[in-house]
């Protein structure tokens, strides 16, 4: 990109700089550290000039928006044409409450509805399971059969709009009732939008929420990408997610890296189908979090972009170029707010919401200044909201593609984060993939040790965190009013549950589950038979239950 | 006569369906490097697993980790539990994502103390340390 | 004179509930014991006679091989022939904090709500080969609650791991394919004290291999022994085996009633015998040097190169029984 005699004059007056100006300065005022690192531990010098990018080829490299390798952003016109999806992720107490919520935030201005699902709906519970007690609409919406999501979507077409539902393990079950609801609706399966998370990979070294072992997972996983890409060919089927890898506690060359081993863990095992690659992966999706280090997390998404590409071209041999584009929603940083001084949370999300939007995403999420306290107040989650419309309209940023492109800096650390990330990915490989790592527990002590080192470095001062280790007041100001989901919550969930097992026909209950548990035995694709027996009501729990006793319970190993 | 050898014995508890583990095994980390000898039961327990297991393996402490909200239900029946297995000497601390509010009661249920987000590890060793009922 | 009947009082009432088999009475003595308390002594007194009805069985391994959800599937077979059950899982304590993450009961979290088992994690506190110096005696509670089978997990670091051997009746040894070096683990050592060998993961490729290597191994390794020690597969995954595995421990367990357990015995006597003088010299003798300064002064004489620890030792002895 730059002409190599004015490159060595650069590098000549950089060394004289280096030499002169900075000691001089340096003797009156020493830096604030001896070594500035990103959270990754990617050493950030003191300035940045074409020497540091000299190796780039603007066309191989950073390319144009809407062409690999899709550097500077998956689309042509990016926010010029539309801004990303404001898409707030909600959800508490029953389908009505979180009905209201989703009304009020489409009302506000969001662009995209976000399901967050309770804990017992997670983990394929119904509301009245020995598990669920006291967790019922606490973290999320219960849902435990259809006539649940019936009434979550009441007054909302599914042809307006476009859902993304953080599942996994039950992801085929609630994906089913979602066409249910669309089916009821009249609106036709290629019109339905949105997003199932269906990554069952990570559950197992990051969020956890694991029902079966770790083949079955996949499989249910895969069942959902084939029948998408079959019937549903709006739908992103899968949500590739680094941002509970990262929330639970790895930096962000790994929460990159991982979660591109688990992209290529489903590519793998989608291919194994049968099905042909740009069949297929032009509707994978992924999910990233946005953290504190600003440029860091720019790099970050520039860096995915780009790498995403460069596999699906030359490892998967994909040849539509929307095989090759890394769509991506992102969501705010939830472990970097504080309970302390929360409404400097506000700030901490603006700043990383910005990150984002530089970064390019397609869709996000800004988390509420409360989130260290509780479920989200509406008005907080107005100003979550407020904060991507203030940056989409007052900004300024959205004026143009990719503003921080060519920005000597920025491209260093997409390409460090680049090269850093595809060292991880080798690894992976070599230890015979995700799977293979999962077993040896390899994410998984990353992650711990990443988690440690970070809180370390906190209680040492070496990091620090505004009114947590300083900047602390005596007496805080906490807001009075929070979110709680009252016990009658958990009461009417039941006795809603109650009706519709007393309501449906028993016979078609039993019948389509057996039917179920015949065609798992058989491996075959479960989403026909599971849409079935829930248009019969069969609930969540009824239809998990028939999984769980054909692959069995996965048991987490243990790394601290 | 004989050299008394004791040390701290900690469990390290995740009642109910909350998955996020970061801090429960951060906190196992610290109190292991602290000299502790600490049982880390994984996620999913059942108050009746947690006690079960604080019963067999004897422990002086026992720390629950909780995100969920779920806490208002599960840390009294884990409260119940331990009395009803005459346990009165394991002292309890929480920490996770439990509102102020809810603090008051939990303590009269018999938790000794709710540690909140942001809490340094040395805090909470300290505190074992001083706190060891046995 | 009151303080000493309040005492007994104390100590009466929980070995009448480990005889009993209450759970908090045994938690309550095997801590007493661990921790070296006064009454430790005093308790194994009275528990001792009610010992030797109990299977204890030593499992042991390098780690990954599978130890402790091989000890749950195994558990639960016994349990399923009505057997009661006692485990001891013993980690490593670091030796640079003093701390330690006891993680093997978290792998048996099926059998946490069967009345019928016992788990108990121990930390090695710094005690070597294996296990912790409370294990024997942890093992004994275990036996006088009633307990049919006492199984002993080991830590699991490799080829140092011999204590075992003093705890158990029936010594396992748990191996897994393609953990590196199959017969690097099997070297001698473990090779002499596995009565029963098991090839854990047995649904890998080269299980049977491994199988066959122990064999070869055991055929050049074992000297004549009575008992020719077992090979199996197991998969902890699958279940596969874990029948087999109950039935070649109970063989042993018939061998070994039919007399070489009490050979086995008086060796095991011996061993506790000269443990527990072991112990009573360092507690008694060395603590009565120490006040009386003798201790420091030896120890100086041999910081100062003056004389070596051996000749000093003979000294203090010397010393000791003029005195005495």
């Amino acid at each position: 990109m730059f002409d190599q005699r004015k490159l060595a004059e650069i590098k000549k007056q950089t060394q004289k700089w280096e030499g002169t100006t900075v000691p001089n300065w340096l003797r009156r005022n020493p830096e604030r550290r001896k070594n500035f690192e990103t959270v990754s531990g990617i050493p950030v010098k003191r300035l940045y000039t074409p020497e540091d990018i000299k190796g780039m080829g603007y066309s191989k490299d950073l390319g144009f928006p809407g062409e690999p390798p899709f550097t500077r952003g998956v689309h042509a016109t990016m926010y010029r044409g539309r801004f990303w999806t404001m898409r707030m992720f909600a959800g508490f107490g029953t389908a009505e409450q979180t009905n209201q919520r989703f009304k009020y935030l489409l009302k506000e201005g969001e662009t995209g509805l976000s399901v967050a699902f309770d804990y017992p709906t997670i983990m394929g519970y119904d509301s009245d399971h020995a598990m669920s007690l006291g967790e019922v609409g606490q973290c999320g919406v219960a849902v435990s059969h259809l006539n649940d999501m019936e009434t979550l979507f009441d007054g909302i077409p599914l042809d307006e709009v476009s859902t993304s539902m953080t599942i996994n393990g039950p992801a085929p079950m609630l994906l089913g009732m979602y066409i249910c609801v669309g089916d009821k609706q009249g609106v036709p399966r290629e019109k339905l939008a949105g997003t199932t998370q269906n990554d069952n990979l990570k559950e197992f070294f990051a969020q956890k929420l694991c029902i079966f072992p770790p083949k079955p997972s996949l499989k249910l996983s895969t069942d959902v990408i084939e029948y998408c890409a079959r019937h549903v060919p709006n739908w992103n089927p899968v949500s590739i997610s680094g941002y509970h890898i990262r929330e639970a506690g790895s930096n962000a060359v790994q929460e990159l890296a991982f979660t591109l081993a688990d992209g290529i863990a489903y590519v793998e095992s989608t291919l194994k189908r049968g099905l042909k690659v740009d069949e297929f992966a032009g509707r994978l999706s992924f999910f990233f979090a946005c953290h504190n280090n600003f440029f860091e997390e720019i790099a970050k998404f520039r860096a995915a972009r780009r790498i995403w590409a460069r596999i699906m071209r030359d490892r998967f041999k994909a040849k539509n170029p929307r095989s090759m584009w890394m769509r991506m929603h992102v969501q705010t940083s939830g472990c970097t707010l504080t309970a302390q001084q929360p409404a400097n949370n506000a700030i901490r999300t603006a700043f990383q919401a910005l990150a984002a939007v530089l970064g390019g995403t397609q869709s996000l999420h800004t988390n509420s200044f409360d989130e260290a306290l509780c479920l989200p107040t509406e008005e907080a989650v107005t100003v979550a909201l407020r904060t991507q419309q203030l940056i989409a309209h007052e900004s300024g940023v959205t004026d143009t593609i990719d503003p921080l492109g060519g920005s000597y800096y920025v491209e260093a650390l997409t390409n460090e984060i680049e090269e850093c990330a595809m060292s991880y990915i080798d690894k992976i490989d070599s230890m015979g993939g995700v799977t293979a790592g999962i077993e040896k527990g390899f994410f998984q002590r990353e992650i711990a040790d990443s988690a440690y080192k970070h809180q370390k470095e906190v209680e040492r001062h070496e990091r620090i965190v505004v009114g947590l280790n300083d900047y602390t007041v005596e007496k805080d100001w906490i807001p009075m009013d929070l979110l709680r989901i009252p016990p009658h919550v958990e009461r009417e969930q039941l006795a809603r549950l109650e009706r519709v097992r007393q309501g449906r026909n028993r016979q078609k209950v039993k019948q389509s589950l057996d039917k179920l548990f015949g065609e798992a035995g058989k491996n075959k694709n479960l989403m026909p038979s599971i849409i079935e027996a829930l248009k019969a009501y069969a609930t969540l729990g009824e239809i998990t239950e028939v999984l769980r006793s054909v692959y069995g319970e996965y048991r987490e190993l243990i790394v601290v | 006569m004989s050299t008394k050898e004791k040390k701290i014995r900690v469990l390290i508890a995740k009642p109910g369906l909350d998955s996020h583990d970061r801090g429960a095994k951060i906190v196992a980390r610290a109190l292991r490097d602290a000299g502790m000898e600490v049982i880390y039961t994984g996620l999913r327990q059942t108050p009746e697993q947690i006690v079960e297991t604080a019963l067999q393996e004897d422990v002086d402490v026992v720390g629950l980790s909780i995100l969920s909200g779920a806490h208002s239900t599960l840390f009294p029946r884990i409260m119940q539990l331990l009395k009803k297995k005459g346990m009165t000497d394991v002292m309890v601390f929480a920490g996770g994502i439990i509102p102020e509010e809810d603090v008051p009661a939990l303590k009269k249920a018999g938790i000794k103390e709710v540690f909140g987000p942001g809490t340094p590890t040395s805090t909470l060793v300290e505190y074992v340390k001083n706190n060891v009922l046995k | 004179m009151q303080v000493f009947l309040t005492e007994v009082t104390e100590v009466q009432r929980l070995v009448q509930g480990v005889f009993r088999g209450e759970k908090r009475a045994i938690a309550k003595t095997i801590s007493k014991i661990e921790n070296n308390e006064p009454e430790a002594q005093k308790i194994i007194s009275l528990i001792y006679p009610k010992t030797g009805k109990a299977h204890i069985i030593g499992i042991t391994g390098p780690p990954g091989a599978g130890k402790s959800t091989l000890v749950e599937k195994l558990a639960k077979e016994l349990r399923n022939r009505k057997k009661t059950v006692g485990i001891i899982a013993v980690d490593p304590t670091s030796p640079f904090t003093g701390g330690a993450f006891l993680g093997d009961r978290v792998r048996m979290q099926d059998l946490s709500t069967d009345d019928g088992v016992y788990i108990r994690s121990m930390a090695t506190r710094n005690h070597p080969g294996g296990l912790a110096r409370a294990t024997k005696d942890a093992a004994h509670v275990l036996d006088a609650a009633g307990k049919d089978v006492v199984i002993v997990e080991t830590v699991g670091a490799g080829q140092s791991e011999v204590e075992v051997v003093k705890v158990a009746q029936t010594v396992v040894v748990i191996l897994a394919p393609g953990l590196g070096d199959d017969i690097q683990a099997i070297k001698a050592g473990q090779m002499e004290i596995g009565d029963i060998f098991v090839v854990n993961k047995g649904d890998r490729e080269n299980a049977n291999k491994a199988v066959s290597d122990i064999e070869a191994a055991l055929e050049l390794n074992t000297e004549e022994r009575d008992w020719r020690p077992l090979v199996l597969k197991t998969s902890a995954l699958t279940g596969e085996g874990i029948g087999e595995f109950v039935e070649s421990i109970e063989r042993h367990r018939a061998y070994l009633k039919k007399g070489a357990l009490d050979v086995q015995r008086r060796a095991k006597a011996e061993i506790e015998l000269i443990e527990a003088l072991k112990q009573k010299i360092t507690q008694s003798i060395i603590q009565d040097l120490r006040e009386k300064g003798e201790w420091v002064r030896a120890t100086d004489r041999i910081l100062a190169r003056e004389i070596d620890p051996y000749t000093a030792a003979e000294n203090l002895l010397k010393g000791k029984t003029k005195t005495s």
